[in-house]
This record gives structure tokens, C-alpha cells and sequence, in this order.
């Protein structure tokens, strides 16, 4: 309940930031703090400087490129889920962020925040991963973009480095005959908490076959990961249910699937197939 | 530090450890002990409190986070010696027993009834999810936060549930 | 009676205003000039020998008071226990520890984010031992918990209860002889009741205030025993009792957790006396999940035999139920409060033996419902099965094997106790035709027929509560140890001041059950007072007349019984007071209205005048003794035996074993009622909290002892997502034993509820050959069992 002893600056820009950063190797980013927070008053994490980004404007919106959308660094779960943009272009991101937490944790946690997280049962990250997520990271040497399925290295470990922040998410717009889905079964049962197994998809179709996929799985394996299989096998049918259960039996293909709490190895896979047929369903759907 | 913020709508400042977390600011340098602290985790929701109009966990939050900010507790809420409709529906439906996860529930439902007046019995559920109580299994949570709703909206409540005994 | 309120229907509660305004006085609320915090270093091992424990880094630090270890407080000896069997919690241990959790050393600093600095930087040297959890292994002794012991198990529990061994063999005979009858089945299931942690949202919490030269203590507690605390304090540090004053004031909710005197408040107490300045010490939610005491925690083979027509001719219990570590105030007492209950409402001879065995963990104790829960569930699990083998509406069975209404007065159940009042069929049909029982049936029969896993299930349970006779002592059941010889007692003082208002002191140490509305209530109604009038005064040692607290859903019948008495007591002077003044008979003295008035007529004197007069002995008919209050102590001659129905419908997505429940009725009698509200709100919270049981709560223990659902992460509590709004009803079959024919509700929808959502899910996946699952029915579990079922 009781953090140990930190310093504290709340840099009103990113140079500002990225110098403390550089300037304090032990340093964590604190944005919303849902994830930091409580490591920190449990003591598993006791970082010696905590730079507060904050105050640093320019963060906070959600933005129309033209051909993408970004999601700055202090967009919280809430204003994903609530984005007309997002769920136009990125419903499996909006349904994730619906389901993170509960309303008091939505209002204050970021999506790029669950990003560097990366935690290995969030919704989100695997919703990144469908979209073709692009992560735009800063550092006092420029700014560098890793891609989703680049991004998430092991359990609770993303790609950033030490000095690092990552300043926005962009997902890539998507038109006509392409659509996303994202479907779990939370820990406490329904959609509610982290997932015990979660599938995001994002799925185009043309002339009647399928024609691209993006399929990942959350809950199961040591961290937010591409389900490879499924998508291929996806690809170049029909898009019928018989196609889709069968592409889905490979959600865990090449995944070292792990025991929890919540789920064995054998519950674990049966559920991230269920739910890869669901969501690439649910995705299929939305690409009319 | 020097920490300062909007508190029910008085200015307030104060030194604080940059560890010092909202809720512990509020306790303990306020005196303001009706914002509780009930787990470690961000689970149980009893330190809720309004930031900005919106309902947070003041226990995952530093105090430095919230300098600028406005902040309402549970003690804020009543004007004039009048109760806020929620307090109100609360009291008048047995909305609570124990009374340790009340305020932080209050301030649940006082934000979600700002953004929505009449919920339906799934909003309420789904808005108060991250708010934990062990007493009231929930059941007249939900009728006191009907019974809120309808006076924000100037209607009549529904009766109470023992009144058709 | 009435069927509503026994006592002028409802009040809203008096407590609230304050508890809705952010104005509630919790312990940790409490402010003192100079107050120091305390903090532990605890054992992260289950099992281990200290090898040393070096404070110095701890002790240099800045604000660090002091830093204790077993040494400094050896003297005080371990932490005391109601019922003693078994090994005593050393109040730090510095030899063995037993259990994660367990107190090291304890620091106090000047504030509570130091104090965790300076736990932190204490450095103790552990050899780590292997750990005794599983509860067959320790019943096999293969390995000791505690090495001075010559067996794990403390104490095995007998039903019938009095029953010899060879009554007892005879018991089990009778039963053995019907199984090879060829119009009987016998069914027979092992089933875990898991280990649960309670949970309070308001973690526990102690402040203790020594005040130099006046050598007393100030106490504040968030616990549901002050008086026990009281006398426990005033024992470590040598004080005669009225040298200790406990005050609990609001106390955030208890569920029996708070009904132990724990080494921390004996250790928090010993440093303020040791520093001179108040120190105060809060627990952490991850502490309270390894310091706490736990509840539950049983493993047993339930068996039924009975005719293919639903005749049961025995019913058999043989289990194991973990104590945990250490004994503390109830522990080895909690499964004996299961034997009580062992044959439910039901009239079968019934064999039943649980052997109590210590383990590598955190003590049990009571956890809401204690006991009876665990009783209930496995009787009324293997009664449901037994239901399903022989193709009867379970519900029919019931009823076929109650103890008959007409057996009452006078009832004794098969486990040999006399039981109060009870009318079990009524209680069932009046269940049946609220939840509309046919019509659930052909509900869930359509529903079935479209592909969906809906299923319905019923149970029904007799509860004991309201404890009870100061005969108990005799059992074993001595409150000795706390300074409280016979604690059982209700105990309540009602005054009326001189400007006729009254206050009403009584020894309840209440968490939320209202008790400032209902004491109120009972006097007000007695008196004929406006409850405004009235203050109530409990939770504090030094106001209130001895008692022992709050539990076992004692407190209506019990205390307030006191409360009656008392206030009967009041009346009957006051009576005497107002014909004195309004030159009347006293027998046609009535109160009502905020005064006395002669029946009949207008003529009425108001509390003000009767109170004035009270005080001013010269205007008092002659020879009365000046003064207007009353002192009760109400014993009763038994327990109080609720009863009632509980009946849910779920639905199963048997694809991810996710249980969903649709909804859940209630029909509960708890005999007369002096608050519906109030009433309801208990079952309420008792249904989730027997539903939390059934389908989300687990404190998992790995092989090791470590605890891994210890946060709240884990540790799933129901939300209000996952709880439908329940349906509840009433029976009303008042007790005979106390004056106001009530029973107690505290715990009557925990012991109901379990048993009730697992039937239910049961018989949704019946046709997938599910028979069986054991809780909580959390997804993973009710999914393997389908996959288990279809293998």
C-alpha cells in the first residue's frame, strides 16, 4: 500500500521528459498508472524516478491522419471505447478497451500505457496486433516505429528501451469489406476482467473469399501474440463457418500455451480456438 | 512537494511525499477520512472519488497527479445540509450496511448518473462493477441508484420494496 | 403478529447520515496527537526455521521508534483462545514459523509509509522446511505441523452429538444394515467445501492509546468483541478491566473475521505502553489475506441411502476440516457448530464425524455462517443427487423426510438437540408457489429444448444461531480467557435522562446490521418513544454493560432480548410514576405518542414530566427509589433454530463453462421480524456471499503454502455485474425462547446458498452426464467437468 521512496517530475514536454529519462536510467513513465501503481505500493516495482508525462500536451487526442488514426499517449480505455474513429476503423480495439477493467480504471489507464504494460492477459495489445498496429516511439536520439507484432517481447516486456516513451499508437483506416472483432472470456467469467483466453481479428474480404487476416490471441502463452495459422489458413477461403472452425484450430499453433490460475494448458486452447471462430466470425460479419 | 488542488470546491495545499498517494493526501493532510481505503490492488473501488467530474481510484493515484485538479469526495456532495438525490436514495433504500464501501460507491453512481439519469438495472450493475461490497450483495445499491435517477429526473420513485409487504 | 415488523414496521437507519456523508468514524479514522504506526515483517515461507532476525538496519533509520522481535515480548506469553486445543499463536516468532503470514517482527515509526521502509529493512535469515497443507497428508502424520505434537489432528466431531462410541458404531450400523436392501440406493460423493477469505472492505485495524500516569488503555478496534478484547488487554498488561476502555465504532463489516483477538492489537498495545504514544496499525488487503483468519476449508464423503420412493434411511458425513496453524478464539469449535446442523430439518438417523487437523497455513475460524454452511452444503448436495438417482422432484424429497410441524414444541433433531419451532413444509411450499416452481420447471424445460444448458435447483437448510445458554461454558465454550466467564449473555442498560430521552447501552459490537436503528426500535416501541429520542450506545467497553459482541447472528435474539427486558423493566416503573401523577391505576397506564396515557380516556402525561418526576424522588409515590433506568442479562434456554428455502436458475455456456445466474428466491424464516429492510438487506448479503462461494472465491494455497489468490486480483469477489436482484419472501414461525420470538438473519442466506446455485448448475449439465462439481464453479472447473462427463 505504501510505494517506496521516488523522485517525481511532471515535464510539461516530451524533451523535458526524454532528458529525465536519459538522465535517470532507473526511471518509469507514468501516464494513467493503473499498471504502475499498483506494482509500486505492492513493491514489485520500486523505480527511483517516476516522470509523470501527464502534463505534456499534445498527448491526449485521438487523430485522423488520412490514412491512419492515432491514439496518443494519454488517450485513456475510456475515450477508445468511446471513439467513433476507432470503432470505424479499429472495432476489436474499442470492444478491447470496453472490457479493460471497470469504469474507474477506463477513466484513468491509457491504451498506449496497456501497450508498454504488456501484460499477457490484457485485451488490448492483441487488438493492436490484428490491426497492424504501428508504435511510434520517442527518444532524445528521434523517434522510431515498431510494429505491433514486433512490439510485445515476453511477459511484461514490450520492445521499448530504457529512455524510450512511446508517444502514440496509429492504427492503419481501413475501408469497405474489412472488419475487426475481438471476443474473451474475462477471469471472473462474461467479458469481465483480464482474459482468460482472448482472440482479436481483423479480416478483409473480396469477391466473395478471404483475402487478408489478422488473427492474435491474449491470455494464453507468455504475451500478446500473432496466431499465424489461423489467418493462413483464412486467407484465400471462403469465409464460411466450416472454414472459419477450421482455420480456428490453429489459434494455438507454435504458442507455448501456459497454465494459470484460471486455465489449463488443455481449457486455455480450447477456448482461444472458440473464441479465434468467434472473433474471425464476429470480424467476417463486420466486413459485410 | 507542495501539492495544491480543488477540494469540494475549496482551494487546498499541502506538502507531500512525490510516494504520497491521492487518497492518503486526502486522509491524512485533509483530514478528510470519508474516502476509504479498502484493498491494494485498484480492485475494490472505496477510495472512488470525482477528478474532473470523472470517477477514479484516489489510492492508484499520487496527490502530485491530481495538483490542479478538482477534486470531489463524498463529503462534498451535500449542499446546504441538503443530500445529494444519490445520498438520498441510499438512506431511503438501505443502499448500505456496513457503510466502509458507501462513499466510494456514492461517488460511483453520482458520475455515472451525470453521464446517464435513467440506466437501466445492467448499466447500474455494469457502472458499479468496480466498486466492491461486501454487505448488500448489490440488491438495494441498485434500487437506491433507481431511486436517485428518478429524482434527478424529477420523477416519483418506484416504493420500497418492503413497503408492499 | 404481524407478518411484517413485530415493532412498528420500518425505520430508515439511524446510522446512516453519517456512513452517506463521508462521516463515519472507522478506527483508522481516529486522529490522535503523536500518533506512531506499526508495521510486521512477516514469514514468507509456510514452514521455517528463523535463523536470525538483524534489526539494525531497520532501527537506524530516520523516524524508526523501535523494532520488536520475539524476545522483547516472550514474557506476555501467546495469543489466548476461547477453546485451546492445539498450538497457541506466539505473538512474534522468532523459532519456527508455521504458516506465510506469520509475525517475524514488528516495527513501529512515525508514519505508516516509514514503518513499511523499515519492515522492509529488517533482515531475517530463514531455513526453509517442507510445508504440510494438503489435509489428507496431514491427517496421515507422515509429517507433524508442529514437532512438540504428537498428531495433526486436534480433535474429531461426533454426531449424534453425546453419542458414545458404541452409540455412535450403533448409528452407522442401522445405516449399513438398509444399503443391501433391494428398494434402496446409496449415494455417495467426496466434495471440498474450499477455504474462503472473508473480506471485509474495511480491513482490520487497531489504535491503542496508553496514557501515562493514569495507566490506562484506550483501544480502538475494528473488531466485533470489545468486551473480549477489553479483558484480553487488561490480562497481557496486568489491568483490572475498568483500566481498559475498547471502543469500536463503525466497523466495516466483519463476517466473523473480526471476532478474534489477534497478536497484532496485543502487540500494537505493548508498544504504545512500551513508547507512551499512540500507535496505530492498519493491515494491508494482501496481510489480511495471510493474517486474517480464513473460514471453511472441509474435504468429506457425503453418503445417502434411502427407498427408490424417496425414504431417506441415513445419511453419513466423513471429513476433514483444516484449522490452520495456529488455534485462535473459535477455530477447532467452528466444524462442532456443523454437527448442530448435521441432519439439517430432517428426521434420517445421521453419522457424522469430521477430524479437525492443524496444516502449514493461516488459522480458520468463523467465517459467516461457520460451520453450518459446510454442513448444510454436503447434506444438501448428496440429498439433490440422491434425488437425481432415484428420478424425484427434489423438492418432494424434501419434504418427505422433514421433522414434521407437528413434532414441535418439543423437537429433537437426530444429532440430539432440542430444537425450538420450525414448520419446514410450509416454508417449502410457500418457496415453491414464489418462485412459481412448476412453472420454473417447464421455463427451464424450453429452454433446454432450444440447445441452452438452463438449470434449476433448490435447497433448503435449518440453521442454529443466537447462542446462546450460559450453559456453554460447561461445553467448553468459556470466554475465561478474555476476563468474560460466561459471555454468552445478552446484556443491555436502558436510562431515561431527566429530560425524557433515553439511551440504550448494550454490548453488540454490530458491522452494519443496524443496530442503532433496531435497539431503538425495541425501546422506542416499549416506551412508546419517538426512536429519535433514543441514543444507542454500543461497541464501547466503558458505556455499555459486558457482552460479548457480535456473531453467530446472536444479536437480536440475544441482546436484544436484553434490550427488551431491560426496557420492560423501565416501562413498569415509569408506569408506576405516570398513575402516581395522573392519579390512575396502574394497569391502565398505556405509552404511546411520546408518553403515558390511561386507557379510555384523554388523560396522557408526556416522557418529559414521567422523567422530571423520576429525578425528584419527592414527588414519586412513596417508598420509590429515585431514578428511571433498568439493567437486563438475558440468557436463553437455547439456541434458535432459523430455516427456509433457496431456489436459483442458471444458465451454462457449455462451450466456456461460464455460469450465468438468471435468478435467485429466497423464503427465509427467521421467526418474528423487528425490521423487513433490515432483514432483507442480511439475506441479501448472505446470498452473495454463499453465491461468491459457489462460483468465484478460492483461497488457493500451492503445495509450499503459499497463498496465491492473497489480492483481490485473485481473490474474486462477486460484483454487482455478476448478482441478479434476488426474490425474497418470508415465513414467520416465532421462537419461544426470548420475548420478542425472533431467531437471527445473519447468516441464514450464506448457509442457504451454496448448495443451491451448484444444485442448479448441476442439473443444467445433467444431460451432459455432469453429477458432480466441486466449487467454485468457475469456468476452467465446470468446463473439464463436461469434458470429464462426455469422456
Amino acid at each position: 500500500m505504501y510505494p517506496r521512496q521516488f523522485d517525481y517530475v511532471a515535464p510539461s514536454s516530451l524533451d523535458e521528459a526524454l532528458a529525465a529519462l536519459d538522465a535517470n536510467p532507473g526511471a518509469k513513465v507514468l501516464a494513467g498508472g493503473m499498471s504502475l501503481l499498483p506494482m509500486m505500493k505492492m513493491r514489485l516495482l520500486s523505480p527511483e524516478m517516476v516522470v509523470d508525462i501527464g502534463r505534456i500536451g499534445g498527448l491526449g487526442d485521438i487523430t485522423d491522419n488520412g490514412d491512419s488514426i492515432s491514439i496518443g499517449a494519454l488517450v485513456t480505455h475510456a475515450e477508445v471505447a468511446a471513439s467513433g474513429l476507432v470503432q470505424d476503423h479499429g472495432a476489436a480495439l474499442a470492444t478491447a478497451a470496453s472490457w479493460t477493467g471497470d469504469r474507474q480504471v477506463r477513466n484513468r489507464g491509457t491504451c498506449c500505457g496497456s501497450m508498454a504494460h504488456a501484460d499477457v492477459a490484457a485485451d488490448q495489445p492483441v487488438a493492436a496486433l490484428a490491426l497492424g498496429a504501428t508504435m511510434v516511439v520517442a527518444s532524445s536520439g528521434g523517434t522510431r516505429e515498431i510494429a505491433a507484432a514486433d512490439f510485445f517481447v515476453d511477459t511484461l516486456m514490450s520492445a521499448l528501451e530504457p529512455g524510450e516513451i512511446l508517444t502514440e499508437m496509429r492504427i492503419p483506416k481501413v475501408g469497405a469489406g474489412t472488419g475487426s472483432a475481438y471476443d474473451k472470456l474475462g477471469r471472473r467469467g462474461g467479458h469481465t476482467d483480464y482474459a482468460v483466453a482472448g482472440v482479436a481479428a481483423s479480416v478483409t474480404c473480396s469477391n466473395g473469399s478471404v483475402s487478408a487476416a489478422t488473427v492474435a490471441v491474449t491470455g494464453v502463452g507468455s504475451r500478446p501474440v500473432l496466431a499465424a495459422g489461423v489467418a493462413d489458413a483464412l486467407v484465400g477461403s471462403d469465409g464460411s463457418d466450416a472454414a472459419v472452425e477450421a482455420a480456428a484450430a490453429h489459434a494455438t499453433d507454435g504458442i507455448d500455451v501456459l497454465e494459470d490460475l484460471y486455465g489449463s494448458v488443455g481449457y486455455k486452447t480450447h477456448l482461444a480456438q472458440l473464441f479465434a471462430a468467434r472473433a474471425v466470425k464476429a470480424a467476417l460479419a463486420a466486413a459485410g | 512537494m507542495k501539492v495544491s488542488m480543488s477540494v469540494n470546491g475549496r482551494q487546498v495545499s499541502g506538502e507531500a511525499e512525490p510516494r504520497t498517494l491521492l487518497v492518503h493526501f486526502l486522509r491524512e493532510n485533509l483530514g478528510l477520512t470519508g474516502t476509504h481505503v479498502g484493498c491494494e490492488s485498484s480492485y475494490c473501488g472505496a477510495c472512488t472519488i470525482s477528478l474532473d467530474g470523472q470517477a477514479v481510484l484516489s489510492c492508484t493515484m499520487l496527490a502530485a497527479q491530481a495538483d490542479g485538479a478538482e477534486v470531489t469526495t463524498v463529503e462534498g456532495l451535500a449542499r446546504n445540509g441538503e443530500l445529494h438525490p444519490v445520498q438520498e436514495g441510499f438512506w431511503e433504500r438501505h443502499g448500505l450496511q456496513c457503510g466502509f464501501c458507501t462513499p466510494g460507491m456514492i461517488m460511483s453512481a453520482v458520475t455515472l448518473l451525470d453521464e446517464n439519469d435513467n440506466p437501466s438495472e445492467e448499466e447500474i450493475r455494469r457502472g458499479i462493477e468496480g466498486n466492491l461490497c461486501r454487505c448488500t450483495g448489490y440488491h438495494n445499491i441498485v434500487r437506491a441508484i433507481e431511486y436517485a435517477g428518478a429524482k434527478m429526473r424529477g420523477e416519483e420513485p418506484a416504493p420500497a420494496e418492503w413497503e408492499d409487504a | 403478529m404481524s407478518s411484517t415488523s413485530v415493532l412498528g414496521g420500518v425505520v430508515r437507519r439511524r446510522e446512516d447520515p453519517a456512513l452517506i456523508q463521508g462521516g463515519g468514524r472507522y478506527t483508522d479514522d481516529v486522529k490522535l496527537a503523536g500518533t506512531a504506526h506499526a508495521a510486521f515483517v512477516r514469514s514468507p515461507f509456510a514452514h521455517a526455521n528463523v535463523l536470525s532476525v538483524d534489526t539494525s538496519a531497520a532501527e537506524a533509520m530516520d523516524g524508526v521508534l523501535a523494532v520488536y522481535t520475539a524476545a522483547d515480548v516472550e514474557h506476555l506469553g501467546p495469543l489466548v483462545a476461547q477453546v485451546p486445543v492445539g498450538a497457541l499463536r506466539p505473538l512474534l516468532n522468532n523459532g519456527t514459523v508455521k504458516h506465510v503470514g506469520e509475525a517475524v517482527a514488528m516495527v513501529v515509526a512515525v508514519d505508516p509509509y516509514v514503518a513499511r521502509d523499515a519492515a522492509d529493512a529488517v533482515d531475517v535469515d530463514y531455513d526453509a522446511l517442507p510445508a504440510v497443507v494438503d489435509l489428507k497428508h496431514s491427517l496421515s502424520d507422515e509429517m507433524l505441523v508442529h514437532g512438540d505434537m504428537e498428531s495433526n489432528t486436534l480433535i474429531s466431531w461426533t454426531g449424534p452429538f453425546g453419542a458414545d462410541a458404541d452409540a455412535l458404531a450403533a448409528v452407522k450400523a442401522g445405516i449399513d444394515e438398509q444399503k443391501s436392501r433391494d428398494d434402496v440406493v446409496v449415494v455417495s460423493q467426496e466434495m471440498i467445501n474450499q477455504r474462503l477469505i472473508p473480506v471485509p472492505i474495511e480491513p482490520r485495524s487497531v489504535l491503542a492509546d496508553y496514557q501515562i500516569g493514569y495507566g490506562r488503555f484506550d483501544v480502538y478496534s475494528s473488531t466485533q468483541i470489545p468486551s473480549a478484547l477489553a479483558g484480553a488487554i487488561g490480562k497481557y498488561f496486568g489491568m483490572a478491566l475498568n483500566q481498559v476502555t475498547v471502543k469500536a465504532m463503525e466497523v466495516g463489516g466483519g463476517f466473523g473475521c473480526k471476532l478474534n483477538v489477534y497478536n497484532d492489537e496485543v502487540l500494537v498495545a505493548f508498544a504504545s505502553k512500551q513508547l507512551g504514544c499512540p500507535v496505530k496499525w492498519t493491515e494491508t488487503r494482501r496481510e489480511a489475506a495471510n493474517s486474517t483468519i480464513q473460514g471453511r476449508g472441509w474435504i468429506a464423503t457425503a453418503t445417502m441411502t434411502g427407498t427408490t420412493d424417496g425414504e431417506i434411511l441415513g445419511f453419513e458425513l466423513d471429513g476433514i476440516a483444516d484449522m490452520g496453524a495456529y488455534s485462535q478464539n473459535f477455530t477447532v469449535a467452528i466444524p462442532f457448530l456443523g454437527v448442530f446442523v448435521g441432519s439439517g430439518q430432517y428426521s434420517f438417523p445421521t453419522h457424522w464425524k469430521m477430524d479437525c487437523v492443524t496444516t502449514h497455513t493461516m488459522t480458520t475460524d468463523a467465517y459467516r455462517g461457520a460451520g453450518r454452511p459446510e454442513a448444510a452444503y454436503y447434506l444438501e448436495r448428496i440429498l439433490d443427487m440422491y434425488s437425481r438417482k432415484i428420478g424425484m422432484d427434489p423438492a418432494e424429497v424434501r419434504r418427505k423426510n422433514y421433522i414434521p410441524a407437528s413434532e414441535f414444541p418439543g423437537a429433537v433433531s437426530p444429532m440430539g438437540f432440542p430444537m425450538d419451532t420450525g414448520d419446514y413444509e410450509a416454508n417449502l411450499d410457500a418457496a415453491l408457489e414464489s418462485a412459481g416452481w412448476s412453472g420454473l420447471l417447464a421455463e427451464r424445460d424450453a429452454a433446454r429444448a432450444e440447445g441452452r444448458h438452463v438449470g434449476v435447483g433448490i435447497a433448503t437448510y435449518v440453521e442454529v444461531c443466537g447462542f446462546g445458554p450460559s450453559g456453554l461454558v460447561d461445553l467448553g465454550f468459556s470466554w475465561a480467557e478474555y476476563q468474560m466467564p460466561s459471555a454468552f449473555n445478552g446484556s443491555s442498560l436502558v436510562r431515561v435522562h431527566p429530560d425524557g430521552s433515553a439511551t440504550v447501552s448494550i454490548g453488540t459490537g454490530p458491522s452494519g446490521q443496524g443496530h442503532q436503528t433496531t435497539w431503538a426500535q425495541i425501546v422506542g416501541d416499549g416506551l412508546g418513544m419517538d426512536v429519535d429520542r433514543i441514543r444507542v450506545i454500543h461497541g464501547d467497553t466503558e458505556e455499555a454493560p459486558p457482552s460479548i459482541g457480535t456473531f453467530g447472528s446472536r444479536s437480536a435474539a440475544v441482546d436484544g432480548s436484553a434490550c427488551y427486558e431491560a426496557t420492560q423493566k423501565v416501562q413498569a416503573k415509569a408506569a408506576r410514576i405516570a398513575a402516581h401523577l395522573l392519579e390512575a391505576s396502574e394497569d391502565d397506564i398505556e405509552f404511546a405518542d411520546g408518553g403515558a396515557h390511561v386507557a379510555g380516556t384523554d388523560s396522557s402525561v408526556g416522557w418529559d414530566e414521567i422523567a422530571k418526576a423520576a429525578y425528584q424522588p419527592h414527588v414519586l409515590p412513596e417508598g420509590m427509589e429515585g431514578g428511571l433506568e433498568a439493567h437486563a442479562i438475558f440468557s436463553p434456554g437455547n439456541a434458535t433454530w432459523p430455516f427456509g428455502t433457496h431456489i436459483a436458475m442458471v444458465e451454462v455456456d457449455a462451450a466456456t463453462g461460464d455460469v450465468r445466474l438468471l435468478r435467485y428466491i429466497g423464503m427465509d424464516d427467521c421467526g418474528n421480524v423487528i425490521s423487513p429492510m433490515i432483514v432483507d438487506g442480511q439475506i441479501h448479503g448472505g446470498i452473495a456471499q454463499g453465491v461468491g462461494q459457489a462460483m468465484f472465491e478460492d483461497a488457493v494455497y500451492d503445495m509450499d503454502g503459499n497463498l496465491l489468490s492473497a489480492s483481490l486480483v485473485d481473490y474474486i469477489l462477486p460484483t454487482a455485474v455478476d448478482l441478479p436482484s434476488f426474490e425474497l419472501g418470508r415465513t414467520v414461525t416465532p421462537t419461544d425462547i426470548n420475548p420478542l420470538g425472533v431467531k437471527g438473519i445473519g447468516e441464514a442466506g450464506t448457509i442457504g446458498a451454496a448448495q443451491t446455485v451448484v444444485n442448479a448448475v448441476v442439473d443444467a449439465l445433467e444431460s451432459l452426464g455432469v453429477t458432480h462439481i466441486d466449487m467454485p464453479l468457475r469456468p476452467q472447473r465446470v468446463w473439464q467437468a463436461i469434458q470429464d462427463a462426455q469422456a
